[in-house]
């Protein structure tokens, strides 16, 4: 006789992380009120808790922010690299230390799953500064024949999807190469950040190296803006990149941008079709889909799509659904209301387009904003959930019946980010990997991250790479060794 | 346990399916991490005891040494009668009369090897008496070995009838047939040797004899479910997994039951469809019960060693 087992609560406990009841903005070193004195209210999704009041840095925090950032310049660029990379060694240990703290901070202010924030955000952003912090002294190496020189302020915009993450990939190149940077997190996520200008503080890096502004659109586009700012990098939407193109377009600033995505995730029918399930749950749902490179068109070979189909629907029905600081959550929530509202948007379309609906049964908490697991099958490439980034749950399937033609397909979007191939045979990954114009492709795997691998899009994804040493490139003027 | 027919071994071909080691392993690592806690720990504790096939499967077993673990397979915890009995008792089929004497109205089955366990090496006649000497004195179920030399040189015909006339030679008996994943080198090979032994009728399929190394390990287990619940779709028969080797603690034990649970589903959560062979996993699961309900760990000494 066969019972029922459902797994008792396992929250992780949030005493470790400590949130003060308001921030100030951290300038030269120093956590200072904003001159606009405006605050906004930042929450947990989960619960619609309010957890802290955020300085909204207006035109003239951002004016105090690039001041800082310009003086401490000239002695950080200065800085013999080995100390540079000291710094950065000890914000990554401090970082691993605090790993904890961080990712329940994480996953209460972004809605994420804390196995998520603990096995992957938090590790990864250790790693980046490890990485970085080797890269600092052996510059040379990374450009033989060339002086690298730093280019100076960079104004950097992050988003609210792996916010900590986000922050280790801007901050972690520009110290390495000797700039300094003012960092302005995402409206709905700056906790993570704001604890990492204390770790700037704990390891003693010289003041006005790094400084974080917060608030929301408008702060970053002061930001992007400021006459002060020598390179701009920004991760987020496709809409906001075109924007901060249009506002620099003239300018002598620097940028790099890493935006949209509509990746494919390739199945053909020679594929472990159980890894494959894994690695295309891992693609749409890892972070609630809240992943810019995030695997949302399946194209499946024909032959094995009805099997395929039937695989993962299954796989949905064990997603476990609910409280982000639940060690056993698959599913957070999703990061707020704007987003939440846009999901559904998208969602309606594709059934109004006749596509074929099916969400995983599971209870949705009565606070907080979440988005069941959905799987659209029966999609075309005309329908605007095939072409459009719906940036949560949300997974479109096609199929394909041969090679050119799932290529033709993943290449048929304005995106170019990532892609994924499964398949047993080697051959044709790499047949795959040479005709897919994505910035990442995936074999048998979907998701990975690594420092030493640069990352970033094709077309309307973005430019510029982050991570190994084209993203190292995105900051540094190259001039021939003398 | 009704008989079983044998499907034609051509379906093990049209289920097909490869195995990507990577994320397999990282699948089962995943696994796991979940975090079970108070009462579904609890549960699972107590259901790790009702699927728990008690062995010995040494050269020094002894009729004492059978009927005192007998005793313990009846009442693992004298003097609580909230821990329920195991599974069954598995041991060598000299000793299976001594197992059904002392095992008499308790409930636990005596399960009994066979087939020249553990390496098979021996005549398919002689494997074949075996399981019929082991029927005939009492056993209730079989844990028969698949010829892996066979398995590896390309015969699957030769393993898918071997394991069919063991299934027939054992007649009534609840059929386990032991991959010995340690020998076969792949997870694709798993999977293949999953289908060949379901296809020829095995009740069960079972992860290792515990004499060979690397015994059973979570992502191999999960690679069995997988095949277990692609054989239910195919063949409409739903196939019990038994785990056996190296599993000497209630965190393991868990493991296995997550595994099972997210891969085949609550029905497997049975004694009916799910199995560990062990030793000494008993006195852990005992022990973590007690931490359960009292909130600290008793001296071992409570704990009987058997």
């Amino acid at each position: 006789m066969a019972g029922r087992w459902g797994y008792s609560p396992a929250p992780e406990s949030t005493e470790i992380a400590s949130v003060r009841d308001t921030y100030g903005l951290f300038i030269g070193g120093e956590f200072v009120e904003p001159l606009s004195g405006d605050y906004l209210k930042t929450i947990n999704p989960a619960t619609e808790e309010v957890l802290s009041a955020i300085p909204i840095a207006g035109d003239q925090d951002i004016d105090r922010a690039v001041e800082a950032a310009r003086k401490a310049f000239a002695k950080w660029s200065k800085l013999h690299p080995s100390q540079r990379a000291k710094y950065m060694f000890r914000i990554a240990r401090v970082i691993q230390e605090r790993s904890r703290e961080l990712a329940v901070l994480e996953s209460m202010n972004g809605g994420k799953p804390i196995k998520e924030s603990r096995d992957v955000d938090v590790p990864l952003v250790a790693a980046h500064f490890f990485y970085h912090a080797g890269w600092a002294d052996k510059l040379q190496y990374a450009f033989p024949g060339h002086e690298a020189k730093p280019l100076g302020v960079a104004g950097q915009v992050i988003p609210w999807n792996f916010p900590l993450l986000m922050l280790a990939w801007k901050i972690a190149p520009a110290l390495a190469t000797g700039n300094t940077v003012v960092l302005k997190p995402a409206e709905t996520t700056p906790l993570t950040a704001l604890t990492f200008a204390e770790i700037c503080l704990q390891v003693g890096l010289p003041p006005g190296v790094v400084n974080i502004v917060t608030g929301a659109g408008p702060t970053g586009a002061a930001l992007v803006r400021h006459p002060g700012i020598d390179k701009v990098a920004f991760t987020g939407s496709t809409e906001v990149g075109k924007e901060i193109q249009k506002t620099i377009a003239g300018t002598s600033k620097k940028l790099t941008l890493e935006l949209g995505g509509k990746a494919a995730n390739v199945i053909f029918d020679d594929a472990p079709l159980d890894q494959a399930v894994e690695g295309i749950v891992n693609g749409i749902f890892f972070n609630q889909g809240h992943v810019c490179c995030a695997g949302s068109r399946l194209l499946v070979q024909e032959s094995v799509a009805a099997r395929l189909v039937d695989k993962l629907k299954r796989r949905l029905s064990t997603l476990r659904l609910g409280d982000p600081l639940d060690k056993n959550t698959d599913i957070g929530a999703i990061n707020s209301r704007d987003q939440l509202e846009k999901i559904r948007r998208l969602v309606g379309i594709g059934v109004e387009e006749g596509a074929e609906l099916y969400q995983a049964e599971c209870d949705i908490p009565d606070r907080g904003f979440w988005f069941p697991p959905t799987v659209f099958t029966g999609v075309s490439q005309s329908h605007r959930i095939a072409q459009e980034e719906i940036f949560g749950p949300v997974l479109s399937v096609m199929t394909f019946r041969t090679p050119d033609e799932a290529v033709e397909k993943a290449n048929n979007t304005p995106y170019g980010l990532s892609a994924g191939v499964w398949t047993e045979k080697g051959s044709r990954i790499l047949w795959m990997a040479d005709r897919l114009r994505a910035g990442v492709v995936w074999a048998n795997t979907f998701n990975r991250f690594d420092p030493g691998s640069p990352f970033g899009g094709y077309k309307e994804s973005g430019f510029g790479r982050e991570g190994g040493r084209h993203g190292l490139e995105s900051y540094v003027s190259l001039e021939p060794s003398r | 346990m009704a008989t079983v027919e044998a499907l034609p071994l051509e379906i093990v071909d049209r289920i097909g399916g490869a195995v990507d080691q990577v994320g397999a392993e990282e699948r089962a690592a995943s696994l796991s991490r979940r975090s079970i806690k108070k009462d579904s720990k609890l549960w699972a504790l107590d259901l790790a005891i009702r699927c728990c096939d008690l062995t010995t499967l040494e050269g020094s077993d002894s009729p004492g040494k059978v009927r005192q673990l007998a005793s313990k397979a009846i009442r693992p915890a004298p003097g609580d009668p909230s821990i329920p009995h195991v599974a069954a008792l598995c041991v060598y089929p000299n000793l299976v009369p001594t197992a059904v004497e002392a095992l008499r109205g308790s409930g636990v089955k005596v399960a009994s090897v066979a087939t020249g366990f553990p390496s098979g090496q021996m005549p398919l006649e002689l494997r074949l008496a075996e399981i019929e000497r082991a029927i005939d004195a009492g056993a209730d179920e079989i844990d028969i070995v698949i010829s892996r030399g066979l398995f590896l040189a390309g015969d699957e015909r030769a393993v898918f009838e071997e394991v069919a006339s063991s299934k027939r030679a054992a007649g009534e008996a609840h059929v386990k047939a032991i991959l010995e994943i340690g020998e076969l080198g792949s997870y694709d090979r798993i999977r293949r040797a999953a289908l060949v032994a379901m296809a020829a009728g095995a009740d069960t399929i079972k992860t290792s004899t515990g004499k060979v190394s690397p015994a059973s390990t979570l992502p191999a287990a999960l690679v069995m479910a997988e095949a277990i619940r692609d054989f239910e779709e195919y063949g409409g028969r739903a196939v019990g997994l038994k785990v056996a080797g190296g599993i000497r603690t209630a965190k393991d034990a868990i493991r296995y039951l997550v595994i099972v649970h997210e891969t085949l589903g609550d029905d497997w959560l049975s004694p009916d469809r799910f199995r560990i062979g062990a030793s000494s996993l008993l006195n852990d699961l005992l022990m973590q019960i007690d931490f359960q309900r009292n909130g600290f760990y008793s001296d071992p000494d409570r704990y009987t060693l058997d």
